[in-house]
């Protein structure tokens, strides 16, 4: 027995500090920490949701899975463009003002 | 108060904690660190809500694969060590994030707590058996479409990480995450 008011109170929290953490660094890796608290609380959501309910699909636990992998592939697309954002810039600070004029390696080898 | 209850509250609060830590701290490894910390016993908390093999998932991919690949990321980009006082933006903005994170949190929870109720309740969670018959059951056709999914991210990762390819060729690690 238990009261599932409180993994939805730490859902919540997650949530909050992952918004935070995604706003107040400068840091792009930094950032994506935040992303992943984020997806955290979205997992433990559908995980209390479905331990709630009887039905065979299992859909809670399922969709978490499921969120786990896409959380996976967009953590790797996100940290080869923040390795190609410090290979063409030099830094991964998301504050700094953007560089438009195109770099002769990205005119060589990019698209 | 039931056992569950309290060691899911002794767990939760060590989450909360490590959470709003990695977000906070001023060294740059350490946020990974907290994240390890923090995403580890977020796994406890699901074994305590009885979703045993979404915990050891969260494990393997989470604590194994994303933080090995964030702490890469990491070392690759020359992160330095020791306190930075330049991490986080400026006063103005982290004030205004601090109000939309609480605000965040409030709203979640204005919305979740009156979904689930103030009953105490019997987690009902099916064990591997179950939640495997499901996936590779009625869920197999999402589940072929999430690996389709992992192998665009494959090549899409190696695609991005070559475009400055051309400064210096270095191996990314972009794809030791997605053959996990």
């Amino acid at each position: 027995m238990m009261h599932l008011w409180l993994p939805m109170t730490l859902a919540a929290v997650l949530a909050g500090t992952g918004a935070y953490g995604i706003l107040a660094r400068r840091n792009a890796v930094l950032v994506l920490i935040g992303v992943e608290l984020v997806l955290s609380s979205a997992n433990l959501i559908l995980v209390t949701l479905g331990s709630a309910d009887t039905s065979p699909l299992q859909t809670g636990q399922v969709l978490a899975l499921f969120v786990i992998t896409i959380a996976a592939a967009e953590i790797c697309v996100a940290l080869a463009i923040v390795l190609a954002m410090f290979r063409l810039q030099g830094h991964i600070d998301l504050t700094e003002p953007a560089d438009t004029e195109d770099t002769p390696a990205r005119s060589t080898s990019g698209r | 108060m039931t056992t569950r209850d309290v060691v899911f509250l002794l767990i939760g609060l060590i989450t909360a904690a490590s959470a709003i830590l990695s977000v906070t701290t001023r060294q740059v490894v350490h946020a990974a660190l907290w994240l390890v910390v923090c995403l580890g016993t977020l796994a406890g908390c699901y074994v305590v809500l009885g979703a045993e093999l979404v915990a050891l998932v969260q494990v393997l991919i989470y604590v194994g694969a994303v933080v090995v690949l964030v702490l890469f990321a990491l070392m690759l980009t020359r992160a330095p060590i020791g306190r930075q006082p330049d991490l986080a933006t400026p006063l103005v903005q982290r004030i205004a994030a601090a109000v939309l994170g609480v605000a965040t949190t409030g709203l979640f929870l204005a919305m979740l707590v009156p979904l689930v109720g103030q009953d105490s309740v019997t987690p009902v969670s099916g064990d591997t058996h179950t939640v495997a018959t499901a996936t590779f059951g009625t869920w197999v056709w999402p589940f072929e479409l999430l690996s389709l999914l992992l192998l665009a991210a494959l090549i899409g990762a190696f695609a991005v990480a070559r475009v400055a390819g051309a400064i210096s060729p270095r191996p990314a690690p972009a794809d030791r995450g997605a053959s996990t």
